[in-house]
């Protein structure tokens, strides 16, 4: 009976650590797996070639990944301007001014708008976002924003930067808030009251004082929705127009990297390196996630060390 | 003095302006969806698939994609969790301390992944076991997307079961095995439950990771070897097309997704804190 025990014992600790590496290394495995199916062009027409070759044109061979990583660079950067300011405030309000009650209904809410489908924000974007863009914000910048670098346009259809990077904004929103929260709540209580005694006002202990303190956590809030947004497919897709052409104004279409794989992906047996090609950008895109992942653990660790 | 006061007042509501913003997107989003839905709303959308012509504006509904998208999502559930409880148990009963935040990096890294990289990823590996896109394929792709969610979620209320728990199970000489399933499962076991379902509702709703791999089909999956639709991508095709009756089947499609993730995140909430009433504190 004992002899049984110990032997379920020993092969479940075996069977159980099986599934521990399988979790562990599948990250690994993917990395591998797109590194080995992309390696094909990236021998044939050089790393340097893919990543800042200006051409995509698959039929002569040409795989450059510069305008779709534009594209995301665009969507993205405008997406985070966007969020950030108000992502930041609304944390601020949560873990500064209201009380259990709101908080008890803010949260729950927060939650809901992360677990909505990307497809759903897709498809509130076809039907908000672009027409709003198209019909009333796109004439009113073409009447009076024309002289503006990056604002100015001369026509838009809606389907542009612009709407991709409101969509995105939404999207992010709900990460960037919880972390930020988090870590203003993390800010010892003591700290805020030894300013408050010293006669500062809310508003002023809130920036000179819990900001001050709270900043790589602030950071690191930020970097997660960045990594977030870089790899957000679907919704961006349905609203961003997909043109590969250097933007110039937010009311451009772009079409960034992850738009480029999932439109592509699955019709480019028939073309020598496309498949190649699509993976190289799907390893791109870890890559690039990876290197915004890890940059916002340093900066939570740092903030962790720093609020003890 | 009163400048300072004023700051302070217009800071408050700026605050709360921006909160309050939060809260109206929200409540745009889901009345928008719920409204152009319920106008597509039909028992034939429900439950009838989709006819000859359909795509061009011809009779029919999603009942394929219904029933696509549920297959997939609880098999690709039911297949995260037999990864996932055996590596939250082992991380918190076996593994050696530098063994378990090795691994917990690495699926930190992986719970960073974008799904459309696991979409390619499971292309990849599609082609390299001869499989077709179809219901298996997409179901272990959605499965793999789950599974840093997944162990996330359950491994959060793991590391909550008191360290005095598991003493004095094994001071009544009980093995780690015999723990890690009595005491630390049964005491984790509303935290499964709500991690299942939340991860059931972000599988259910992703469309890059079966884009390839599910395939798309009129027809209900009756093999796991067979394409199967799913709701996202449902949505994402007939929104393409340039008929307005098809767009309008794509909102009503979009409200039964919506309606199922926020049934999933619901019950969640609630089996969760039902369920939190049995353990140990």
């Amino acid at each position: 009976m004992q002899l049984r025990r110990k032997i379920t014992d020993f092969i479940a600790a075996n069977a159980m650590l099986l599934a521990t590496i399988f979790s562990g290394l599948l990250v690994v495995s993917i990395g591998g797996a797109l590194l080995f199916r992309a390696w094909p062009l990236l021998a044939a027409n050089g790393i340097f070639n893919v990543i800042f070759g200006a051409q995509w044109s698959p039929s002569n061979g040409l795989f450059g990944l510069k305008p779709f990583i534009i594209g995301t660079l665009w969507v993205t950067g405008l997406a985070i301007i966007l969020a950030v300011p108000a992502c930041v405030l609304a944390a601020i309000f949560l873990a500064e001014y209201a009380g259990p009650k709101t908080r008890g209904i803010i949260k729950p809410l927060i939650d809901l708008l992360s677990g909505i489908p990307s497809v759903i924000y897709g498809v509130w974007g076809v039907l908000v976002v672009v027409p709003f863009i198209a019909d009333i914000l796109g004439p009113y910048a073409a009447k009076h924003w024309h002289n503006i670098p990056i604002i100015s346009t001369d026509y838009t259809t809606g389907f542009s930067i612009l709407a991709g990077a409101v969509v995105l904004a939404i999207m992010i929103a709900p990460v960037i808030i919880t972390v930020a929260d988090e870590v203003l709540r993390a800010v010892p209580r003591e700290v805020r009251e030894v300013s408050f005694a010293l006669g500062a006002t809310h508003f002023e202990t809130i920036t000179r004082v819990v900001i001050r303190k709270a900043l790589p956590g602030l950071i690191a809030a930020v970097v997660m929705g960045v990594s977030r947004a870089l790899g957000e497919t679907m919704a961006v897709l349905m609203v961003v127009g997909n043109v590969p052409l250097t933007p110039k104004s937010i009311f451009d279409p772009a079409y960034p990297l992850p738009a480029l794989i999932a439109n592509n992906y699955g019709e480019m047996m028939s073309i020598p390196l496309y498949d190649s090609a699509l993976l190289a950008a799907a390893l791109f895109l870890l890559l690039i996630v990876l290197v915004f992942n890890l940059l916002a653990r340093a900066a939570l660790n740092h903030a962790i060390k720093r609020a003890a | 003095m009163t400048k300072r006061k004023l700051n302070n007042i217009i800071f408050k509501s700026l605050t709360f302006g921006a909160a309050g913003l939060l809260v109206i997107i929200l409540v745009a989003i889901l009345s928008v969806i719920t409204i152009k839905g319920m106008k597509a709303m039909s028992w034939e959308l429900i439950t009838s698939i989709p006819s000859g012509g359909f795509y061009l504006g011809g009779k029919g509904g999603i009942a394929n994609a219904i029933v696509g998208s549920l297959y997939l999502g609880i098999g690709a559930t039911i297949l995260a969790l037999i990864v996932s409880i055996p590596t939250v148990l082992y991380l918190r009963v076996y593994a050696a301390h530098w063994f378990a935040s090795i691994i917990r990096t690495l699926l930190d890294i992986l719970w960073g992944v974008p799904s459309i990289v696991f979409g390619a990823f499971g292309f990849a590996l599609m082609i390299l076991l001869g499989m077709k896109a179809s219901l298996l394929a997409g179901t272990i792709t959605v499965a793999l997307f789950e599974l840093p969610i997944m162990i996330r979620s359950i491994d959060e209320v793991v590391k909550m079961v008191p360290h005095e728990l598991e003493e004095v199970s094994y001071a009544l000489g009980a093995t780690r095995f015999e723990t890690a399933v009595k005491v630390i499962f049964r005491q984790s076991l509303p935290g499964v439950v709500t991690g299942s379902l939340l991860a059931f509702g972000r599988g259910i709703g992703d469309a890059a990771s079966v884009l390839f791999t599910a395939g798309f089909t009129d027809n209900i999956p009756h093999s796991p070897m067979d394409a199967a639709a799913t709701l996202p991508l449902a949505i994402f095709f007939q929104l393409g097309t340039p008929f307005d009756e098809v767009r309008q089947r794509a909102y009503g499609a979009a409200l039964i997704l919506m309606i199922l993730v926020l049934a999933a995140s619901l019950l969640a909430r609630l089996l969760g804190a039902k369920f939190n009433r049995y353990t140990v504190k």
